[in-house]
């Protein structure tokens, strides 16, 4: 079987985002980027089902302009096979990324699609459930456990009372969440290994799809700040001001 | 316009949820209706009829329609579709993951989570785990959008008189089956619409400590939340987890106990009316948001913080 991993570059998820100070986004020119945590855990499920005997092949795709080159290099460096760039000049938005990999899916025939179940810079939710749908394919969304047997997945979901398990036929998409797994570092004789890797570059017209963004995003601003709070002495002092002064408790 | 609101529910009760999904629907303005899809939903349906602003309940019960399989569920939402100016539903697990299946069926770019209503083409969410605001404008026929609970103060449970009919429920796609759930038991207010939320971090050291926070959580009526660290080392479930990625809480009082303050937990409460910070390492980030901020070591500072309530 072989496994597809969609990868999206992003903030890094340690820096600081500023807004632009004319409002149409945040700033982007200079800043460290990095894979999605959510998908390089989604990597990293895709290697131990290989290591497993589960996978023959996992294959990485990443959208975007040439520098998400650097992406697809980073979870070949973690241990995957090969990698497809889809060149895209812009921002693109999650309906038109779930039909550039439906796409990619068509080529590439995976028994299985990991993803992150949300990118931390638009922070949508969309993709991998989208993706689904265009295929028709069952959909294992926020994913924290998963166990693969013949055409069946049984996956753990987490869910807002708690987890929920469902057995899902396969091809599916499935959606990671944090706790699935951690994801490894790569090593330097797999980092050097990894340039040698076969990278594939297919544009957005090849894949035939219109990808004119649907949403105008009118501002982007910075939320509202907190005023500035106090520190108090002691919890006697903590009570008062919770009891007398903010009236919470 | 008309506006068709998915209910979340877990085929005994309505999610509370629902409610503030409404009361964005009454800001866009239009006939509001409830989809309550689910086979045994009778009082849910009923619950849906007496919420505030409401003139529809359909309901679609079939089996094939419980827990909320988006494989099933979303081909009925498509289905009615074509009746509404907009689709929206809570930003809860369930929305999330069923609206984005229907937003692609229908070919439509959905907008998630939104906090505020600019009019009814136009909307606010947050990016970057909330440290920027986006306003957002669709010209879809069908507005696809899901809504973050926090951000509506939730419309009247009573007051309703709804008509109740049925729809079509579609079938089994036989891609997806229920197998169980593991879900939490807590005699506590839910944690999303609690008005006080006590959390714990990594400072907690241990599962067992978090009884500290619970006895102080008992006194004042609290939910226990706790950061992404406790949740990662195993000191509690999953579903306590407060942040980007868990839940959003915006209670009255939100007590964070031994957090450091990672970007991605204040994206789940700060927009807490109240903050308080215990921590005994001053630096902690949480104090930048904290309006009241005690350093100090949380092993004394919470037994006695309960002693004084």
């Amino acid at each position: 079987m072989k496994v597809l991993v969609p990868v999206k570059r992003v903030i890094d998820y340690n820096v600081k985002v500023r807004v632009k100070a004319d409002n149409s986004g945040v700033e982007l020119a200079n800043v460290k980027m990095a894979m999605n945590p959510f998908d390089e855990i989604a990597v990293e499920q895709a290697l131990r089902l290989k290591e497993a005997g589960g996978a023959d092949e996992v294959v990485v795709v990443s959208i975007g302009p040439s520098q998400n080159q650097e992406t697809i290099r980073t979870a070949l460096a973690m241990g995957a096979d090969r990698g497809i760039h889809v060149e895209a000049s812009h921002d693109i938005e999650p309906l038109a990324v779930a039909k550039l990999l439906k796409g990619v899916v068509a080529r590439e025939e995976p028994g299985i699609v990991f993803v992150g179940k949300q990118a931390i810079d638009d922070d949508c939710n969309q993709t991998g459930q989208m993706l689904a749908a265009l295929l028709g394919w069952a959909q294992g969304t926020f994913v924290s456990g998963i166990e693969i047997s013949g055409d069946k997945a049984t996956v753990i979901r987490e869910v807002d009372g708690g987890l929920e398990h469902l057995q899902i036929s396969l091809p599916a998409v499935v959606t990671v969440d944090l706790r699935l797994n951690e994801p490894r570092y790569a090593s330097l004789p797999n980092i050097m290994k990894a340039k040698k890797k076969p990278l594939d570059s297919i544009s957005v017209e090849e894949l035939g799809i219109d990808v004119t963004p649907r949403l105008t995003i009118v501002s982007v601003e910075e939320p509202a700040a907190r005023a500035a709070g106090i520190k108090v002495a002691d919890v006697s002092e903590l009570v008062d001001k919770l009891k007398n002064e903010a009236k919470v408790i | 316009m008309s506006i068709l609101v998915l209910a979340d529910h877990d085929n005994g009760q309505l999610a509370g949820a629902t409610l503030n999904t409404v009361a964005a629907a009454t800001q866009i303005g239009g006939d509001i209706h409830v989809l309550v899809a689910g086979d045994s939903s009778g009082n849910v349906a009923k619950a849906a009829a007496a919420v505030a602003g409401v003139s529809k309940v359909l309901v679609a019960a079939d089996a094939s329609m419980n827990h909320g399989i988006a494989e099933n569920v979303a081909p009925v939402i498509q289905g009615l579709a074509s009746g509404y100016s907009h689709l929206l539903a809570p930003a809860t697990t369930t929305g999330k993951n069923i609206m984005p299946r229907v937003a692609a069926l229908l070919d439509v770019m959905q907008i998630s989570d939104i906090i505020s209503v600019v009019d009814a083409n136009t909307f606010q969410r947050p990016i970057y785990a909330g440290n920027a605001i986006a306003t957002v404008k669709t010209d879809e026929a069908v507005k696809i959008i899901t809504v973050r609970s926090t951000a509506f103060e939730a419309v009247a449970a009573e007051g309703g008189n709804a008509a109740i009919e049925d729809v079509a429920s579609g079938n089994d796609s036989g891609l997806s089956s229920y197998v169980k759930s593991e879900l939490s038991s807590s005699e506590r207010p839910e944690l999303t619409s609690a008005p006080i939320v006590i959390s714990g971090g990594r400072g907690m050291q241990d599962g067992s400590n978090f009884a500290m926070l619970e006895k102080v959580a008992d006194k004042l009526g609290a939910a226990v939340g706790a950061s992404r660290a406790a949740v990662d080392a195993g000191f509690v479930p999953n579903d306590y987890q407060v942040g980007q990625t868990g839940k959003v809480v915006a209670p009255d009082l939100y007590v964070a106990v031994g957090i450091s303050g990672a970007i991605q937990h204040l994206a789940g409460m700060k927009d807490s009316k109240v903050i308080v910070a215990i921590n005994k390492d001053d630096e902690a980030p949480i104090f930048q948001v904290a309006d009241f901020g005690l350093v100090a070591d949380l092993f004394e500072a919470v037994p006695e913080f309960e002693k004084a309530l």
